[in-house]
């Protein structure tokens, strides 16, 4: 005990050290949270969020996505530029959207879009000034304004505040869209978590959306669209008084603008009419009532009110907020990308999970591995270049690999952590062998397949921040598993139809292989000439072929 | 000679039954229908045992094979080896069931990949050619195995397989040794003045008889079974029998086996092979011993084992499903009287009372009271 011990601190000290600490800090020591816990996930994750955010803008602004994708890297400090075709941001607003943690659109609103969080794109800014100490990099034009305007903004990180370093008005040659520029510490892949496969899944569950392209290694590619539609869109909804928290309901009763209680149960929350208020108000056995002032309802009695809510029958939430891809522009998307022998797709009926909607989306493609019509350019470099030449490839497995798992979320892909996806618990606990697909026990089936999967829904579940595996819920899991087992029942009678040309392939050749032996005998028997066996074996073949002829065209 | 005559009609008559069938399929192929061939249905179902002849029988059940997909390598198959049949009745050859298996190794894709397969082929002509009287040696398909040995007062007269010659075996001066019985017998003649065939089990007693020359007081020829008796053995004490009208004692092991298995199947032959029994049956085959009664008459009563657990089985589906047994009360008495025994003797058991004990004592005794044997 000898050992001398820091003096104990007093409280008053102890105050002294205690303060504030600001979101943005918070995520600059747990930035694994969001996605940038190495340099290849950063970049690749960076990519994401500027891209989801094109899409998101120019499908609310209703204009086809024209989407340019610009990698470069020297040295572990990697250059991602996404360039949008859309309705760009107003200028008082650039530097706060990309400047500050949770500041966005989306958060508030219980709408089916990519990004929910607003928190990405700064957090890609930050990771790059912290890494690198760049800030970021936007150039954006409104439709209309003669000029774009530029911005370089980082993150002050003390104070969650935008940080703003230079700003222009300078010439673009668009005339609208966004630019982002961001220099990060980063790391180029190859293979399944590649920029260019994240891409090329975009691109199937977005057949409306074009890619351009160019990576750290000069490669360059276009994803073209197949279709000029662009998804209907969602519609806002809100909440289901089933799947809200205590806190929340808390804070909608003290924010709400409605006088009475009866009015905020009724404008408030979807499926909950007048006779449904009535209903929740009776069973709280407090003394609400259907008048009472909701600001003023006590925590007690809106804990009162939260049990009640969950007791009372109320309707299932509405679906039509729910804009699934849909099975033909699934299965186009798929064939542009991925050739296969055969595609099947299947969109489940909406359902809910703790009062959210949600949708899911199965498809399959299945057999004969190569690429797709996405235009190719070789390589400036001569270097050994094998990931990019089996890009298309990578994206389904080879005859005794397990299947690929193709994972989307609001038409977002999916590529970490694969284990703990409530898709994977889906595809691993549905029956595979009954289809006559291999299935090692408790494993994804084992063929040349790709499965994929897409959930939407107005408010993903995902397991984290960062977006990347969806939470096993019972009724998340329940629905793909059905539209799981129903491509499966289509792919079962592609794989018998298969199995029975061969078998009549293989039974042509086996009459083929033994006729002659016919014959032979007969010959030896009969003491016949050459030319008579030949005519006999020829007549015996036409004699079998028609007695066969009306099981072959009965099936 | 009349019985060389036979042989060679018997031959025409099998080439023209191969002959007719192969024309039988042309004619289908030419008149644009799938060929088939029929053959008699070979299950259980279709064999039935007939008192009145003594043997079991194959029923009418007949079966079209037809020219399919799924039965086009059998059909050919079938039909080669038919060729090939043919052809060794009309060179004077025989092959080996093994042999026929290589012979087809020369026919490519066609080619057996066991003997199993072979053989089954090979049962399916034989049934096709037992219909029209023609057995599995008429169409030079010969088993591996060889026949019994034989002693006593005969002489086989056979023929030299390079000459022709006749050869004339006395089997009363092969010393200790004895006869083998050749694979096909069809062509075998005999001279004989024995009262009687013995048919004996196990070679071990064969050997004791033969030793003391027990054929020579007794005045009979011994053959040797070795257990279940071959069908060159079964043939060949029928051809004895038939054509020198001699009676056939048996002399085997007390258990169901020795009943059942062994003198059943040379009596009235086997349900397996029902296409062959009218060929291969002693129905003047009668049962000497050793019998449940023996058991106590000869005081053997502590030379016994006790029956196995498959004895009784087989004792009890004997009694139940063996159309012979149920056929001769007789029998059914003997097999109760010896599972309420519920022991077994062998022949050797004899020997309790002294080696020669059989010879001396036990054979005469038997052979004095005729009307006494089992049927």
């Amino acid at each position: 005990m000898t050992e001398k011990q820091p003096a104990a601190a007093t409280a008053v000290e102890m105050a002294s050290r205690q303060r504030e600490i600001s979101v943005s800090e918070f995520f600059l020591k747990n930035r694994h949270l969001l996605g940038f816990d190495t340099p290849a996930k950063a970049l690749l994750t960076a990519v994401k969020e500027a891209v989801d955010n094109s899409l998101d803008a120019c499908e609310e602004a209703g204009i086809l996505p024209e989407i340019r994708v610009q990698v470069s890297d020297r040295y572990g400090r990697s250059r991602v530029i996404v360039e949008d075709n859309g309705p760009g941001i107003v200028e008082s607003q650039i530097a706060r959207i990309f400047g500050k943690l949770l500041y966005g659109s989306k958060f508030h609103k219980l709408r089916q879009s990519r990004g929910q969080q607003g928190m990405g794109i700064s957090a890609a800014g930050m990771y790059g000034q912290l890494t690198v100490g760049k800030p970021l990099h936007i150039v954006s034009r409104v439709a209309g304004d003669e000029l774009a305007s530029e911005l370089f903004v980082s993150v002050d990180t003390a104070r969650n505040r935008p940080d703003i370093h230079k700003k222009r008005r300078l010439p673009w040659d668009r005339p609208h869209g966004t630019r982002v520029e961001i220099e990060l510490e980063g790391h180029p892949q190859k293979g399944p978590h590649s920029v260019e496969t994240y891409l090329r899944l975009t691109a199937i569950a977005n057949p409306h959306v074009a890619i351009d392209y160019s990576g750290p290694g000069g490669e360059a590619v276009r994803f073209a669209r197949s279709t000029d539609a662009l998804p209907p869109r969602p519609r806002e909804i809100r909440p289901h008084p089933h799947g809200i928290e205590l806190g929340r309901l808390i804070q909608m009763l003290s924010t709400t603008e409605c006088r009475t209680l009866l009015d905020f149960l009724v404008d408030e929350f979807s499926s909950v009419g007048r006779k449904t208020a009535l209903a929740i108000i009776g069973q709280t056995g407090t003394q609400l009532s259907e008048r009472s002032y909701p600001k003023h309802i006590a925590h007690a009695q809106a804990a009162a009110l939260h049990r009640s809510i969950r007791r009372t029958r109320v309707l299932a939430p509405r679906t039509d907020c729910i804009v699934p891809i849909g099975e033909e522009r699934l299965l186009e998307g798929l064939r542009k990308e991925l050739k296969a022998d055969f595609y099947t797709a299947a969109t489940r009926p909406a359902a809910a999970y703790r009062g959210n909607p949600f949708q899911v989306e199965v498809a399959i493609a299945y057999g004969g591995i190569g690429n797709a019509d996405a235009e190719r350019h070789p390589p400036a470099t001569d270097g050994p270049d094998d990931g990019a030449e089996n890009g298309a490839a990578e994206l389904m497995g080879a005859k005794d690999e397990p299947v690929r798992l193709l994972r989307f979320a609001n038409r977002v892909p999916l590529l970490y952590q694969q284990a703990s996806c409530a898709i994977t618990k889906a595809a691993t606990q549905t029956n595979w062998r009954s289809y006559g697909l291999r299935q090692p026990k408790g494993a994804l089936p084992v063929a040349p397949m790709a499965v994929l999967v897409h959930l939407a829904s107005v408010w993903v579940p995902y397991t984290s921040e960062s977006k990347e595996a969806i939470e096993p819920y019972p009724e998340i899991l329940r629905e793909i598993r059905l539209g799981l087992q129903q491509c499966a029942r289509e792919l079962a009678h592609h794989l018998h139809r298969e199995l029975r040309l061969r078998r009549e392939h293989g039974r042509r050749a086996f009459i083929e292989k033994y006729l002659p032996h016919i014959g032979v005998a007969l010959q030896e028997i009969l003491s016949l000439g050459d030319e008579e066996r030949d005519s006999m074996v020829k007549r015996l073949d036409d004699v079998l072929r028609a007695s066969r002829a009306p099981q072959e065209t009965g099936s | 000679m009349t019985e060389g005559d036979a042989q060679s009609e018997l031959d025409r008559k099998t080439i023209a039954l191969i002959e007719a069938i192969a024309t039988e399929v042309r004619r289908s192929i030419d008149g644009g229908l799938p060929p088939g061939i029929k053959v008699p249905v070979r299950s259980l179902d279709n064999v039935t045992y007939e008192p009145a002849k003594g043997y079991f029988e194959l029923g009418d059940a007949r079966k079209t094979r037809t020219l399919t997909v799924n039965t086009v390598r059998s059909f050919a198959q079938t039909l080669r080896l038919m060729a090939t049949a043919r052809s060794l009745v009309a060179h004077d050859d025989f092959a080996t069931k093994r042999e026929v298996y290589y012979i087809s190794k020369n026919w490519g894709d066609c080619r057996f990949a066991e003997q199993a397969e072979s053989d089954a082929t090979m049962d399916d002509i034989e049934a096709l050619a037992s219909v029209h009287g023609l057995s599995r040696e008429q169409l030079r398909f010969y088993p591996e195995s060889h026949g019994g040995s034989v002693a006593g007062r005969l002489a086989v007269i056979d023929r030299s397989p390079a000459t022709g010659e006749t050869i004339e075996v006395d089997c009363a001066a092969l010393g200790s040794g004895a006869y083998s019985i050749p694979h096909s017998v069809e062509h075998l003649g005999f001279r004989t003045d024995a009262r009687f065939v013995l048919a004996i089990e196990t070679g071990g007693m064969f050997q004791r008889l033969n030793n003391h020359r027990f054929w020579d007081t007794a005045q009979c020829i011994l053959v040797e079974l070795g257990g279940v008796p071959t069908r060159a053995t079964r043939r060949f004490i029928r051809l004895l029998s038939d054509r020198q009208n001699l009676p056939v004692y048996c002399f085997v092991d007390c258990d169901p086996y020795g009943f059942t298995n062994i003198y059943r199947t040379l009596k009235v032959g086997s349900g397996n092979a029902a296409h062959v029994n009218r060929f291969l049956c002693v129905p003047q085959a009668r049962f000497l011993g050793v019998t449940p009664q023996d058991i106590v008459e000869f005081g053997l009563q502590d030379a016994t084992h006790p029956l196995q657990a498959i004895d009784v089985k087989r004792a009890e589906d004997a009694l139940r499903h063996d159309p012979f047994i149920a056929a001769h009360p007789a029998w059914s008495a003997a097999i109760r009287q010896l599972l309420a025994m519920g022991v077994r003797a062998e022949q050797q058991a004899l020997a309790k009372w002294g080696l020669n004990y059989v010879i001396e004592e036990y054979l005469p005794r038997k052979l004095a009271d005729e009307g006494g044997f089992l049927p």
